[in-house]
């Protein structure tokens, strides 16, 4: 065939395919558009307008104004409980998660042999991360007979209540998050495998050092990954529940330390039934997701490294 | 870091003729053991909570508390499977895996074939609104379910579907944006000529996806169909929602009022049952690796 065949039909019924294409596209992208109209738009605009109401599932609603609102920011101080909880774990287990991802992710990134198999070790803790399983098999490590006080008491240490003390039950969930660094490690993998070598090289021939050759040459071109870690890990974080609810038996005890805003947030929601309530507190953690996001989206132009800016 | 140091011993030669004698940490097969000692500790480290899981989970009920830290037991027993399978108030686990494997498995088929086809329309028919719905479905990756389930709750409590499982398999008719979005970008991979060879030929659009777009997608719905099952088989927060009646508890809502604190301290049958509600995902991670690492790592999923 030649090649006048092969372009000559795509350009000629421009006309009368614009108004097919037009029926087709919607028609394969009608699942999506319904489900998303009736799962996600229509349930976003109701959860906005129950915002402002004290709707409660058997009692009905009232239209109360800012009295969610109000509520929530100057009288409830589980509320306020549950804020802090949420970003002391964010604050600490991102980073942490993300610094782990990155140190194992340059170790793996050689041709020595075995290192697919040390990829799958590294990554099997995030396959199963989610999982109840896991949840309820950290809640026994850390029980007051479980694995951890039982090795420390080998060494004549006394016994910890882990999980029943206010300053040690959140680390068991840092712990347990910093742990799952899987994902973030291949993407930052992937990464590093697309910068060059002859950059390391030419590194080495001026003298650098393995610390320098970090900063200057694999940290900057590793920003944009960087980025998407930070951005992709941070809404994670905000919205951590399973763990939560499983290690604490979903009362964030001890004294409200691993109370995290989305488990305060089904509390209210599914355990009192308070829907308006709660919903005004769904809509808070949206603004303040967006606002993180958005926040990191505009400094990302000072830190974050896009190889299109060296023509500029 | 550590190979390109390695690299720079080497390549320098002027090094060896004046120095014969290299440093004994600076030797080759030095920093070969050296790497392969390290890492493999802390790999080991790394899995070492899941391996004690199902070590203790064979361990008798004398050396689950004698030999706690041990991850193979003296006396390997079976007794620990046999006794939580039985499960609570009369339900065995054999009910729980019947409801999370129609769960994951009808859950998985409709979300990873809605996402083939939505993600077809948004590659390769150009029509009017087609970039404001993609951004509008990317957008909505990054948004909390939470100012979703609420009034979905409300909805499917309305229509009386609480304990059944549509509320849990409607939803995904509509495929899943992470799939969607990671199939749009294997399609655009796909060169055109084909499918203008097959528009020639007489073929509509809808001939093209089934005929040319979906035998070449088979990676693409592997991955997805891979996180897909995860994600539904370790969902629980749905579930939970939904479902009431414990005959219809998935093995993740089982699994957590079996091990209730306040009831169960038989801790040898817990970890049995979690460990074998690992296995589905294990054996998956086993055999498709491949398809999980590239599908990360190209695409950005999270795990």
């Amino acid at each position: 065939m030649g090649d006048a065949i092969i372009k000559f039909p795509t350009r000629q019924p421009k006309k009368s395919r614009f108004g097919r294409n037009n029926i087709v596209g919607y028609l394969f992208i009608s699942p999506w558009l319904i489900a998303f109209i009736l799962f996600g738009l229509i349930p976003m605009v109701v959860s906005f307008g129950l915002a402002f109401t004290n709707y409660h599932i058997l009692r009905g609603w009232d239209f109360i104004g800012l009295d969610n609102f109000h509520r929530m920011f100057y009288e409830d101080r589980r509320y306020w409980n549950s804020v802090r909880a949420t970003v002391k774990y964010v604050i600490i287990a991102v980073p942490l998660r993300l610094v782990f991802a990155l140190a194992v992710a340059m170790l793996l990134n050689t041709k020595r042999r075995g290192v697919a198999f040390y990829r799958a070790a590294f990554y099997a803790p995030s396959v199963v991360g989610g999982s109840i399983a896991v949840a309820v098999m950290w809640r026994e490590i850390f029980a007051r007979e479980g694995l951890v006080n039982y090795l420390i008491g080998q060494f004549g240490q006394e016994s910890i209540w882990w999980l029943g003390h206010p300053d040690y039950a959140i680390w068991t969930l840092i712990l347990l998050a910093a742990w799952q660094f899987g994902s973030p490690m291949l993407i930052f993998l992937a990464g590093l495998k697309q910068i060059p070598g002859q950059l390391y090289e030419s590194a080495s021939i001026d003298g650098a050092n393995g610390i320098q050759k970090f900063f200057r040459i694999t940290f900057p071109l590793l920003t944009p990954v960087v980025f998407f870690n930070l951005v992709m890990q941070l809404i994670a974080g905000f919205m951590t529940f399973t763990q939560a609810f499983i290690i604490t038996n979903g009362s964030g005890r001890p004294l409200d330390t691993t109370l995290f805003y989305a488990l305060y947030l089904y509390k209210r929601g599914f355990e009192t039934y308070e829907m308006g309530y709660a919903s005004a507190m769904a809509w808070v953690m949206l603004v303040v997701v967006a606002l993180l996001t958005a926040i990191v989206f505009a400094t990302s132009a000072r830190w974050v490294y896009y190889e299109s800016q060296e023509g500029k | 870091m550590m190979n390109t140091e390695n690299h720079s011993a080497q390549t320098i030669p002027y090094r060896e003729s004046s120095q014969p004698r290299v440093p004994w940490l600076q030797r080759k097969w030095m920093r070969t053991i050296l790497y392969h000692g390290f890492v493999a500790l802390t790999a080991i480290a790394m899995i070492y909570p899941i391996l004690w899981l199902f070590g203790s989970s064979l361990k008798g009920s004398d050396e689950i508390w004698t030999n706690q830290a041990a991850l193979i037991p003296d006396d390997i027993k079976f007794d620990n499977y046999s006794n939580g399978w039985k499960g609570f108030g009369s339900i065995t686990f054999t009910t729980f895996y019947k409801n999370s494997f129609i769960y994951a498995g009808v859950g998985t088929l409709l979300t990873v074939s809605a996402s083939a086809v939505v993600a077809y329309g948004f590659a390769r028919v150009k029509f009017t609104g087609r970039q404001f719905w993609f951004g509008v479905m990317l957008l909505t990756l990054m948004l909390p379910i939470q100012v979703q389930i609420i009034p979905q709750y409300i909805m499917f409590n309305k229509l009386d579907w609480i304990n059944t499982f549509y509320p849990l398999l409607l939803p995904r008719l509509g495929g899943q944006a992470f799939f969607i979005f990671m199939i749009v970008q294997f399609i655009r991979g796909i060169p055109n000529e084909l499918d203008e060879a097959a528009l020639i030929d007489g073929c509509g659009k809808i001939g093209i996806f089934f005929r040319i777009i979906l035998p070449q997608l088979k990676p693409a719905i592997i991955t997805a169909a891979i996180f897909s099952f995860y994600w539904t088989w370790e969902d629980f927060l749905t579930p939970l929602l939904y479902l009431n009646s414990p005959d219809l508890y998935t093995v993740s809502l089982a699994l957590r009022t079996y091990s209730d604190p306040s009831g169960q301290t038989d801790w040898g049958a817990i970890f049995a049952m979690s460990s074998l509600s690992l296995v589905p995902v294990f054996v998956i991670f086993v055999v498709f690796q491949r398809y999980l690492v590239e599908g990360i790592a190209t695409t950005g999923l999270k795990g």
